[in-house]
């Protein structure tokens, strides 16, 4: 048999199923690949003994004939969601020692289905980076090198602890989230499919929160299937997030294999940036050649507002993150650092607990929304952000999809991007989608000339999911699969 | 709008974070690249056009105005950096 941890999901599931091996040891599998590929740093906490016993659980469930959508399946929990009496610090040092009274639903509803739980994953601290460098606890190493070349690489962030370890084989898949573009980013850069659903389709609550309006959870997956599987078990309404949506759940992999025949597919004239790399434009061409071949149709759209999305973000953002790490204070939660009266001593523990890019982004949202410039620049931001929505609005008139590169381009080296400004650029094509709410997926489609995993987007209508489960599973089935020789 | 460093000095005292001296400079040069990308905003005609408030169409929605959690203060202090007697503990603030 081949290793238990080169299996996807459903492979795993149908394994497990017709009982050719227990959740015990495929949860062992993993735990014992998770410490060979420690030099990744994809994991900040592995939780064996939690995952043992929750993998002996399924086993049993499983003996009962009450088998859990995700039953035995083991999983990476982004630094992000909170998992109660396990370390939960979004990567940052102002978390210091904080483990959370609670479970976040998104989580319980992994649990609930069965899932197992092997430990943490890396990110940029408070979700903020584009190359998992911003973490509190280190770089985490993209699984992926450049042919002929030794030197490590990033995989993209936020979610880079999940994106590496999905492409590790270091948990079946992963829970991320996306506030502009820190799935489908990082899943890009590692050749896995990331999907960042409609604003709304997952509970927030539990989630550390970054930028409310923006903030989505989505999974990290080897293949679309297993990216819809995971979608389907972490979606929800929950009374706790008046922002998601009492809507059903659709069986999102019944939408994998379903023909693409007459399915139109915008391609927006404004994604062609300067300076694109000709190899993101052809694999962008290549992607819309896959598709037509299977019978749909390929619309020139356009989204006039699309460059003003970014600049945008960096307002609606930094302000939301401004307002919501206020409660980082010392005072109920994390670290303190004493000083001379109570505001010093919020001064003190907010400058050594916050990172640098951290801090930057506090410090522009407190800016843009100071008196006299909050109408200047937030509510303007407000008002791009309508901009922008009304053009895919509009789109959807002539479209049903959309169909974009994921990033301007493949992995990059740690260090080689130390302008803030060039580093935000890495999410132009992902965060128009977030200003719109808008699903997004990200799905492998080619290598670089280097050898690195590139991937195309799939943007949709809002909680049009299984259109993107059906469209990006006809681009895998063109491009195949891309997985990163093991090195470690 | 360029930010000079006195401004830098009063935003970082409005978000609590004590700020050296000697990084003022370097932040003030990071905020201005970054609200120089931002400036771009300025050329978009913006009139008549709402604010979006919400990305999603959904009514607000209402629950009844009633206890339905608590009674677990050691939960709530139990990652305190300080407490006492269920309380958080700060240094004095009132004389």
């Amino acid at each position: 048999m081949t290793s238990l941890t080169a299996l996807t999901i459903a492979a795993a599931r149908d394994g497990l199923r017709k009982k050719q091996f227990s959740a015990l040891e495929l949860t062992d599998a993993y735990l014992a690949a998770m410490e060979k590929a420690r030099v990744l740093n994809a994991y900040i906490v592995e939780t064996p003994e939690q995952a043992r016993a929750m993998a002996k659980a399924s086993d049993a469930k499983l003996a009962a004939g009450q088998r859990g959508a995700l039953e035995g399946i083991p999983l990476g929990i982004k630094d992000l969601f909170a998992t109660q009496g396990v370390h939960t610090q979004a990567c940052s040092h102002v978390l210091h020692d904080f483990k959370p009274q609670y479970e976040s639903t998104v989580t319980t509803n992994l649990w609930r289905d069965g899932a197992v739980m092997l430990g943490k994953l890396n990110m940029d601290e408070f979700a903020m980076g584009s190359s998992n460098e911003t973490s509190y606890y280190g770089n985490v190493i993209n699984p992926w090198k450049r042919k002929d070349s030794n030197a490590a690489l990033v995989p993209g962030g936020s979610s880079g602890g999940s994106a590496a370890a999905v492409a590790a084989h270091i948990c079946a898949a992963a829970t991320a989230t996306d506030t502009g573009g820190s799935i489908r980013q990082p899943a890009a850069f590692t050749g896995t499919v990331g999907i960042k659903p409609t604003y709304g389709r997952c509970s927030r609550w539990g989630i550390v929160a970054f930028a409310s309006s923006l903030d989505q959870a989505g999974p990290i997956a080897r293949d679309v299937r297993d990216a819809a599987i995971m979608l389907k078990s972490m979606a929800s309404v929950d009374p706790k997030d008046t922002t998601s949506v009492d809507m059903p759940v659709p069986d999102y992999e019944a939408a994998i294999g379903r023909p693409i025949k007459g399915l139109r597919v915008g391609i927006p004239k404004e994604y062609r940036v300067d300076g694109m790399p000709a190899e993101i434009d052809a694999l962008w061409q290549k992607g819309a050649e896959w598709l037509k071949a299977q019978g749909a149709e390929i619309v020139e759209i356009s989204l006039p507002h699309t460059k003003y999305a970014l600049p945008a973000y960096y307002i609606v953002a930094p302000a939301e993150a401004s307002s919501n790490l206020a409660r980082y204070d010392g005072v109920r939660y994390g670290l303190r650092v004493p000083g001379d009266d109570i505001v010093d001593m919020y001064e003190n523990s907010r400058a050594a607990g916050f990172g640098r890019e951290v801090q930057r982004r506090i410090l522009i949202g407190t800016y843009v929304l100071s008196a006299g410039y909050y109408d200047a620049y937030y509510v303007r931001a407000q008002k791009v952000r309508t901009l922008i929505k009304q053009d895919f609005d509009r789109a959807w008139d002539k479209v049903d999809v959309v169909l974009t590169p994921a990033t301007p381009s493949p992995a990059f080296a740690p260090g080689e991007i130390t302008d803030p400004v060039q580093m935000y650029l890495n999410d132009i094509f992902t965060v128009t989608v977030n200003m719109a709410g808008l699903p997004g997926i990200s799905v492998p489609a080619g290598l670089s000339a280097d050898g690195l995993p590139l991937g195309l987007q799939l943007i949709g209508k809002p909680f049009g999911e299984e259109t993107l489960f059906q469209a990006a599973a006809a681009i895998e089935q063109a491009a195949g699969g891309y997985t990163a020789p093991q090195w470690w | 709008m360029s930010v000079d460093q006195n401004t830098v000095k009063r935003v970082a005292r409005l978000a609590r974070l004590k700020v050296k001296d000697e990084d003022v400079p370097r932040l003030a040069g990071e905020l201005n690249a970054i609200l120089g990308f931002i400036e771009q905003l300025n050329e978009v005609d913006v009139a008549n056009v709402e604010p979006l408030t919400s990305v999603v169409t959904m009514k607000m929605k209402m629950r009844q105005d009633e206890v339905t959690d608590g009674h677990y203060p050691q939960k709530i202090v139990a990652n305190a950096p300080a407490q006492e007697d269920d309380f958080f503990m700060v240094p004095k603030v009132v004389e």
